[in-house]
Formats: structure tokens, C-alpha cells, sequence
């Protein structure tokens, strides 16, 4: 990865044009593009229910993405999310087995969650370790303890009020975890963009040694970002385990490259320092809209996983290409 | 250097040691034939293995790789069942391993997009084309001929032909890392991109070559592999890019680039193996490696990291952490 001097101008273009330019614009315009070619492709589209039915593809990644976001705005990355549901679920089936009630159940899912945070975040902010070598190895420690735990078996046989959390619907078409999703939009937003700590990341981003001797306390930001990615994750696997009924190990295999493309085609810089939540929730609506399109084409899952790589790719590379004229 | 020396010498070790904690209970597991099978089981990791490191050396990342093996492996079962000769097969393999390497090569190189981003999605790309070629379709054991089966598997000195293939990549390596300019070129590309810049080097180039490389290495154990077991289907190896990284994390390369040897790559691979192979032998549950790599991956990094701290006294504490 080399590092490229990041240029500040001797003038701001207007502020017209600037939001004009902005990857978030783009973004909208991506969205409205996959949303009218969906309805052109597919008469099933513009159907209030199959939409509902689409935001299922999304919500639950998105509430990753959103802590994931802020953790790569600060330089750092998390690859072990996935693995904290997968252990998460697993807590939440051992203390259901036990014969708890559903508080019991959804707490003991995010304090997994909380738990496993800590641990990365003990790890790289305590301990001074790179995160993407501490997450690889977490990612293979929490999974690899709900394998201990369950090996080839699963838990079944949630309480029927669990399912709420999954598939429950607060009003019409309006699911449960869509508002869950919208309510931390808005958090987030209000985390990064309007908050001193929102700051302190983005200075942490773009020159942590800066960060530091400006009074920003960079190792304890950093930790609180790896907590609050393990409790997101936590939350995640509530609504997952709840939707699904059941909890296997090999849960949400993958999903942390998903979540780490959701936030980087959400504008979020790799190398840290830039993005914004806006950027991710588009991204996390068209990567929905687009799964859910494929599918009501019969486009195989491993396509439309093409189509994203490529998207990645594309997005990033455009106009890094188009600068360079 | 000594250091590091140090730090190979110590997981070499670790590794006796576990291996003497087995022999203790299963002496069986320590013979020599067993032991050339542990090595033979571990060929497929160690030659990723090395091309990682590579990459790593760089300040990059392949996360590529297990992708590369399965559709190069699937594209080697497809030639064979077309009536290919062996020999042109290999050479395809490795042919399109690189061309696949290249590619991510050039990304990074011409399109200045960090490795990370680029390999996690020609990672999905390169398994999606598979699924493509094949339509989900697998190569069974059937609709292999029996000499592209029997290549890999060939016992050569007590050693099957997969080992011995490993063991070339290592001597190759170990010469073309520590003996020529281009081996120098990926530790100081590593250490110091500037300084190398001023030194001469293209740095781009140079992480491009080392993307070829990892890339033709799974090009090649890509029909290892599918030789091997046989089959060939889109989800081979899935997952196994984390094992690589898992091992030259072990070994001591430095993820920051610029720093760690050959024999940590191999030793990294080795342990895993090791620790593979001997779980049944004990009586372990399998379901346990994946909690064990993980734990030894938090080990070694914590280990690596409080060996490499600088020493010297720390004159202002806060700014020090």
C-alpha cells in the first residue's frame, strides 16, 4: 500500500460544485440507475412487500459497516466481525438451551459481542498490534470456539418471541430491523459528523502521531472503536439469529469481506482519514437492491459476488485513473 | 539479522517440541514416513506460503490466492478432460497463475488501488469466473486421466512429487530473495518505498512482481491440488488465503512489510500443519484447529511486536505509545 501525499488546495471550489462531485452524489445516482432498471427488468420490482422483503439483504451487514466505517476512517479494520456472530449465536443458543427468556438471550448475544471487542481492542490499542494481523487471528479464534462448542450440531428452537427481532414488522411493511437500521444510520451520523469523538477519528485517520500530541487520547479512541464494532456485531447477530431460527458455526461465513466492500464502495478510504455514513448507507442500499434484483432475474448468488468485485474495483479505480489526465 | 535468525530458530522449536509432546503418547506419529506425509500435506501452504511473503515483503497483501488455486486447478481438470498433455498443462497453469497475478499486480501498480482492495475483489471475481467456466458443474475423479492424477502422488525417495515441488520452491526462493537484486528489490520496497525510489527502484514494478509471483505459485499448486484429491469444483480451497496470511504471520513477517525470511514462511506452514495433522493422532476433536491457528496467530503477533520494540529509554511517555 503506498501512501499517496494528500493535497489540500489553495481554494475550495463552491460549495455547488463540490457537492456535485461528491462520491455521495454518485452514489445516488448509481442507486437510481440499479432502482430503474430493476423496476424495467422485473415487473415484480415496485412491489411494496418484495422491497421490505430486499432490505432484509442489507440491514444486517449495514449495522457492521456503519462501526466498520468508523473504525477504517481511523486507520484500522476489523476482519473478525463475522466470527463475532458466529460466536454471539452460539452464546445466545447455549443460554436458550439453558431454558432463558428472550432479554436473557438478545444481552447475552451483544455482551458476546462487547466481549469480543474488548479482546481486539485490548489487543491493538493496549498492545500496540497491527489489526489486520490481530482481527485475522481473532477471526479464526471466536469462529473456531463456536466449532469447539457446536462442531457439526445446531441450536434450533428459538423462543417465538425471539423471532421478533428477525422478522418482526413495526408498521405495514416497515420491519424491525429496517428501523434498527435507520436508527443507527442516524446515530452514526451524529457520531461522526456532529461530535467531538467523530473528529478525534478523523484526525486519528490522517496522522494519529498528530492526533496525539493535539490531545487526542488516539489509543483509547481506538479501543472504543473496536468495542463498538463488536457490540454492532453483537446486534447483528441478534437479528440474524433471530431471522435464520437457528445457529450453525459456519454463520455469516464471509461477511466480513461484504461488509468491508460495503464500506469502502461507500467512499471510506482503505487507508483511512476520509468517508462518510451517508456513503455507506447508499452502498448498503444498492448492494441490497442489486442482490435482490439478480434474484428476481434467477441470477445465481455467485454472479451477482462477480458483479460487486468488479463494482469494487471500478469505483475505486475510475477516478484515481480519470486524475491522473 | 540475528534477531531473526533468533525468531526462526525459536518456532523451529516449538515445533520439535510439539512434536516431542506427541511422540511421548503416539510414537507412531514421529516416524519418518509419517513425518514426510505431515511435510507432503503442508506443500500446498508452503508454496502460497512464500509467494505471500513475497507480497507482503512489499507492503501488500494477496488475499487472491485461494481464488488463483481453484480456478487455475479447474481450469488444469478441464484441459485434462479436453485430451491435453500433461506437460503443456503445467505450463498453462503456472502461465495463467501469473497472468492472474498480474493482474492484480497492475492494479496495484498502474491503478494505484491498495492491495487489499484489489485482491478482496478479484478474490470473488477469479471463484465467480469458475462458476462461469463450469456452470457450479465438478471435475469428479472419473473424468481425470490417470497419469494427471498420478503426477502429484508419485513417491520419490520417501517423498511424494508434491513434496518435492515444495522443496524446490524453497531452494528456489531462498537463492532468489537473499542472492539476486530482485530479491533485495522486495525488502527495501518493503523497508523504505522512498529510500528504494532513490535507490533506483521502480516500487510499483516491483510490487508487481511479486503479485506474478504469488500468482503463478497458485497457479501451480492450484493442479497440485486438484490432482491430488481428485475433484474439482468452485469452492476448493475456500477460506485457505487466511491460512496462508495465518502462516507468514506465524513465521515472523512483519505485515508492514520489508522484513522476515523464507524459512519463517515454511516454519509458519509447517506448524499449522503439524498442528493439523497431529489433532486426530491425540484425539482432538478437528473442530479445535480452527481455535488453536487463531490463538498462535495472537501469539505470534504479540511476539514479533514485543521483540521487534525499539529499545531505548522513552523520554516522553505519552507521545510514545
Amino acid at each position: 500500500m503506498t501512501a499517496t501525499p494528500r493535497m489540500i488546495p489553495d481554494r475550495m471550489h463552491s460549495p455547488l460544485t463540490r457537492a456535485l462531485r461528491s462520491w455521495e452524489t454518485i452514489l445516488v445516482v448509481v442507486a437510481i440507475c440499479v432502482f430503474i432498471t430493476n423496476s424495467l427488468l422485473s415487473p415484480h420490482f415496485l412491489n411494496a412487500w418484495n422491497l421490505s422483503d430486499a432490505t432484509f439483504n442489507f440491514t444486517e451487514k449495514a449495522l457492521i459497516a456503519f462501526a466498520m466505517a468508523m473504525l477504517i476512517i481511523a486507520g484500522e479494520i476489523d476482519l473478525s466481525v463475522a466470527s463475532i456472530i458466529a460466536l454471539s449465536s452460539t452464546v445466545m443458543g447455549l443460554v436458550m438451551s439453558s431454558g432463558a427468556g428472550v432479554p436473557v438471550i438478545v444481552l447475552a448475544g451483544i455482551g458476546t459481542g462487547l466481549v469480543c471487542g474488548a479482546i481486539n481492542g485490548l489487543l491493538v490499542a493496549r498492545m500496540g498490534l497491527p489489526s489486520i494481523v490481530v482481527t485475522i487471528g481473532t477471526m479464526s479464534l471466536f469462529r473456531g470456539v463456536a466449532y469447539i462448542v457446536l462442531g457439526d450440531q445446531a441450536f434450533t428452537g428459538y423462543p417465538k418471541e425471539f423471532a421478533f427481532f428477525g422478522q418482526g414488522y413495526v408498521w405495514w411493511v416497515i420491519s424491525f430491523e429496517l428501523v434498527l437500521f435507520a436508527g443507527f444510520a442516524v446515530a452514526f451520523w451524529a457520531l461522526l459528523h456532529r461530535s467531538t469523538f467523530g473528529r478525534a477519528v478523523y484526525a486519528i485517520g490522517n496522522n494519529a502521531t498528530a492526533a496525539q500530541f493535539s490531545g487526542i487520547r488516539v489509543q483509547r479512541v481506538r479501543f472504543i472503536l473496536f468495542l463498538l464494532t463488536g457490540v454492532m456485531s453483537g446486534i447483528a447477530a441478534v437479528c440474524l439469529t433471530s431471522r435464520l431460527g437457528s445457529t450453525r458455526p459456519s454463520i455469516a461465513t464471509g461477511w466480513e469481506l461484504e461488509v468491508v466492500t460495503m464500506v469502502v464502495l461507500g467512499g471510506v478510504s482503505i487507508l483511512g482519514g476520509s468517508g462518510s455514513i451517508p456513503g455507506v448507507v447508499l452502498a448498503a442500499v444498492i448492494m441490497g437492491m442489486v442482490t435482490f434484483g439478480f434474484g428476481l432475474l434467477n441470477v445465481p448468488g455467485i454472479v451477482m459476488s462477480i458483479f460487486l468485485g468488479f463494482l469494487l474495483i471500478a469505483v475505486i479505480a475510475l477516478p484515481r485513473l480519470l486524475r491522473r489526465r | 539479522m540475528t534477531l531473526l535468525k533468533h525468531r526462526e530458530a525459536l518456532l523451529a522449536l516449538v515445533i520439535l517440541l510439539a512434536l516431542a509432546v506427541i511422540a511421548a503418547r503416539f510414537p507412531a506419529f514421529v516416524r519418518p514416513a509419517s513425518l514426510a506425509n505431515v511435510f507432503n500435506d503442508t506443500a500446498p501452504l508452503m508454496l502460497l506460503a512464500i509467494g505471500q511473503m513475497v507480497v507482503i515483503l512489499t507492503k501488500c497483501i494477496d488475499l487472491s490466492v485461494a481464488a488463483n488455486l481453484a480456478l487455475s486447478g479447474m481450469i488444469a481438470a478441464l484441459m485434462n478432460g479436453a485430451g491435453v498433455p500433461l506437460p503443456l498443462i503445467l505450463l498453462s497453469v503456472v502461465g495463467l497463475g501469473a497472468v492472474l497475478g498480474l493482474v492484480n499486480g497492475l492494479l496495484v501498480w498502474q491503478a494505484g488501488i491498495p492491495s487489499i482492495v484489489v485482491t478482496l475483489g478479484t478474490m470473488t471475481i477469479y471463484r465467480g469466473m469458475i462458476f462461469l467456466i463450469t456452470e457450479g458443474k465438478w471435475v469428479n475423479a472419473h473424468q481425470m486421466s490417470d497419469a494427471f492424477k498420478a503426477l502429484p502422488r508419485h513417491v520419490f525417495l520417501g517423498l511424494p512429487v508434491m513434496g518435492w515441488v515444495a522443496i524446490a520452491a524453497i531452494g528456489l526462493f531462498a537463492v532468489v530473495l537473499t542472492r539476486t537484486p530482485i530479491g533485495r528489490a522486495f525488502y527495501a520496497v518493503g523497508g523504505n518505498p522512498h529510500a528504494a525510489v532513490y535507490a533506483g527502484i521502480d516500487v510499483g514494478r516491483t510490487q508487481a512482481i511479486a503479485f506474478v509471483i504469488s500468482g503463478a505459485l497458485a497457479g501451480l499448486t492450484g493442479y497440485l491440488w486438484v490432482a491430488r484429491y481428485a475433484v474439482a469444483y468452485v469452492d476448493i480451497a475456500g477460506g485457505f488465503e487466511l491460512d496462508v496470511v495465518a502462516a507468514c504471520v506465524i513465521g515472523g513477517i512483519a505485515i508492514a512489510g520489508g522484513a522476515g525470511s523464507i524459512w519463517g514462511a515454511v516454519l509458519g506452514a509447517l506448524f499449522l500443519g503439524v498442528i493439523k495433522n497431529a489433532l486426530p493422532v491425540v484425539g482432538i476433536s478437528p473442530f479445535w484447529q480452527m481455535a488453536i491457528s487463531g490463538s498462535a496467530i495472537v501469539l505470534a503477533v504479540a511476539f514479533n511486536a514485543a521483540q521487534s520494540r525499539p529499545k531505548g529509554r522513552i523520554i516522553l511517555k505519552e507521545a510514545a505509545q
